[in-house]
């Protein structure tokens, strides 16, 4: 079988040992590492989202496959520096201010991470300037913002709004997400999108950034 | 101990209470803070909210110490006070509750720790059993009637905590609940477990009842709850949400009425169930109206 082929089941199936080993012995053989970030990991990470998406495995095994993303990518990483190849695309996350609540926003890392995405991770209980701020100094082209409580929720608004007064719409994208959240609250702040767990973040991240 | 589970051997139904958050927020929990933060700083308002829900009629009554765990006070700098939130929100409850030989009974809650456990995260069943263990020990002493164990998504970190309540509270019964969402192949929850496999190994801990809470929904929990009573061996307990939240202006709203939720009481009960509550967004109004169906269900039964 195609070594590449060979990483992207071996990753579907969470064996990071094996994607790491199979990672250096593709770059020995001469393989660029941009061909085998696209054709290996990530697709073999498309593949895990789109099951996750259609439910046909759950968490536990999107977080095996993320951690030997991981392992592959970190194999890869001086490869890809060297070739000039960029990551997919700078994302700045967190969970609104007043929320606590970081379990969904680490999971919608781990995914974006795990796709080839740059995360900058704010932690939780971020103020809206904190975030706007994060991504105008990191050039990030996305905010996502998370929040679990009903009562932190309605402060995403001020993160669009900000965006919007100091110029930035087009150039900073927002997307929103956690449980109490819906497509029609997203619209009605004027957020970019919505995205209602981990894969269908990675699914609309990169429709709103244009990746494949 | 024996109040409850004798009351269970004698096919007694029970009725829980409702939600705490949305009670906390109306009175004042501050922004930011965790619900435990009030258990803390404002048990007279504990007192009162466990008043209510006894004069609904709730049997048993949840203690404010969900995220009661050091893991979860971590977060919010409150660690040094987890013996103190814990012991005083049970007083709290218990006050409320009263003496009496028919009173209800304090249902002390422990929820998950907020941590994903190895291999899929970086914490130790061992380090989640020994925070469980810690907080159910202060529970216990400070005079819960059962541990209630809910919310959970990975059946190993619930059975740790089933096991950590048995092994520290010997005297008392565990409650232990899981939270399932629709899945085309039925109701699993986040991390993947099925009803089936949370019944049996929650029970197989341990788990004095087991069943189902949180989640979107009375018309749901009805088909959760076929589920759960078709493969427990040990009665069967669900506390479903008021709905799904819904937003309204700044506000955000549960929809689920107190007389559509009590409307499905009967089937629950046909089918076995032991114990009906609620969760989030529920309130002593639709403790009352499942007081209410229950009470009619028995009458006719």
């Amino acid at each position: 079988m195609d070594i590449l082929k060979q990483i992207a089941d071996s990753l579907q199936k969470g064996d990071d040992p094996r994607v790491g080993a199979l990672a250096a012995e593709a770059l020995e053989k001469g393989i660029p590492a941009g061909d085998v970030l696209q054709d290996g990991l990530i697709a073999g990470m498309n593949v895990v989202g789109e099951q996750f998406r259609l439910r046909e495995i759950f968490l536990p095994d999107v977080l095996l496959a993320a951690r030997a993303m991981y392992a592959g990518l970190e194999i890869l990483r001086p490869h890809l520096a060297k070739e000039g190849v960029p990551l997919r695309g700078k994302v700045v996350l967190g969970t609104i201010k007043g929320d606590l609540h970081d379990i969904g926003k680490n999971l919608v890392g781990i995914m974006l991470k795990g796709a080839g995405f740059e995360v900058i991770d704010l932690g939780h209980d971020v103020a809206p300037e904190a975030f706007v701020d994060a991504a105008v100094r990191e050039e990030a082209s996305l905010i996502g913002m998370s929040a679990l409580l009903t009562t932190t929720m309605t402060r995403m608004r001020e993160v669009v709004d900000l965006v919007e007064s100091r110029g930035l719409s087009g150039q900073i994208k927002t997307i929103v997400g956690g449980a109490p959240l819906s497509p029609d609250f997203a619209r009605e702040i004027g957020a970019d999108d919505y995205a209602s767990d981990g894969a269908t973040a990675v699914e609309r991240v990169k429709a709103l950034l244009g990746v494949t | 101990m024996e109040a409850l589970l004798d009351r269970l051997r004698r096919g007694d139904r029970l009725v829980g209470d409702g939600a705490w958050g949305t009670q906390l927020m109306q009175r004042g929990l501050p922004e930011g803070q965790p619900p435990e933060w009030m258990a803390l700083e404002r048990p007279e308002v504990i007192e009162e909210i466990a008043r209510l829900y006894v004069e609904a009629g709730a049997d048993l009554v949840t203690t404010d110490t969900f995220g009661g765990t050091s893991f979860r006070l971590a977060l919010h700098g409150l660690e040094a006070e987890k013996e103190r939130i814990n012991r005083q929100a049970v007083e709290a409850v218990r006050r409320a509750t009263g003496s009496a030989e028919d009173r209800a009974l304090v249902s002390a809650s422990v929820g998950p720790s907020g941590r994903l456990l190895e291999p899929y995260g970086d914490t130790s069943p061992e380090a989640v059993h020994e925070a469980f263990a810690e907080q159910v020990a202060t529970l216990a002493e400070a005079g819960a009637d059962l541990i209630c164990i809910e919310t959970m998504s990975d059946l190993t970190e619930a059975t740790q905590a089933v096991r950590a309540a048995k092994e520290r509270a010997p005297g008392l019964p565990v409650m232990a609940t899981m939270t399932f969402e629709p899945n085309p192949r039925g109701y699993y929850t986040v991390m993947g477990v099925s009803v089936e496999q949370a019944v049996s190994g929650l029970a197989d801990a341990g788990a004095d009842l087991v069943g189902s809470n949180c989640g979107i929904g009375m018309e749901h929990m009805v088909a959760i709850a076929r589920e759960l009573t078709r493969t427990a061996r040990v009665p069967v307990a669900v506390q479903p949400n008021a709905g799904l939240p819904e937003i309204q202006g700044d506000t955000v709203v549960y929809k689920e009425t107190p007389e559509a939720m009590a409307a499905r009481v009967p089937e629950l009960l046909d089918l076995g169930v032991a114990l009906v509550g609620g969760c989030c967004g529920t309130t002593p109004d639709h403790v009352r109206a499942v007081r209410r169906a229950v009470d009619a269900w028995c009458a006719r039964a």
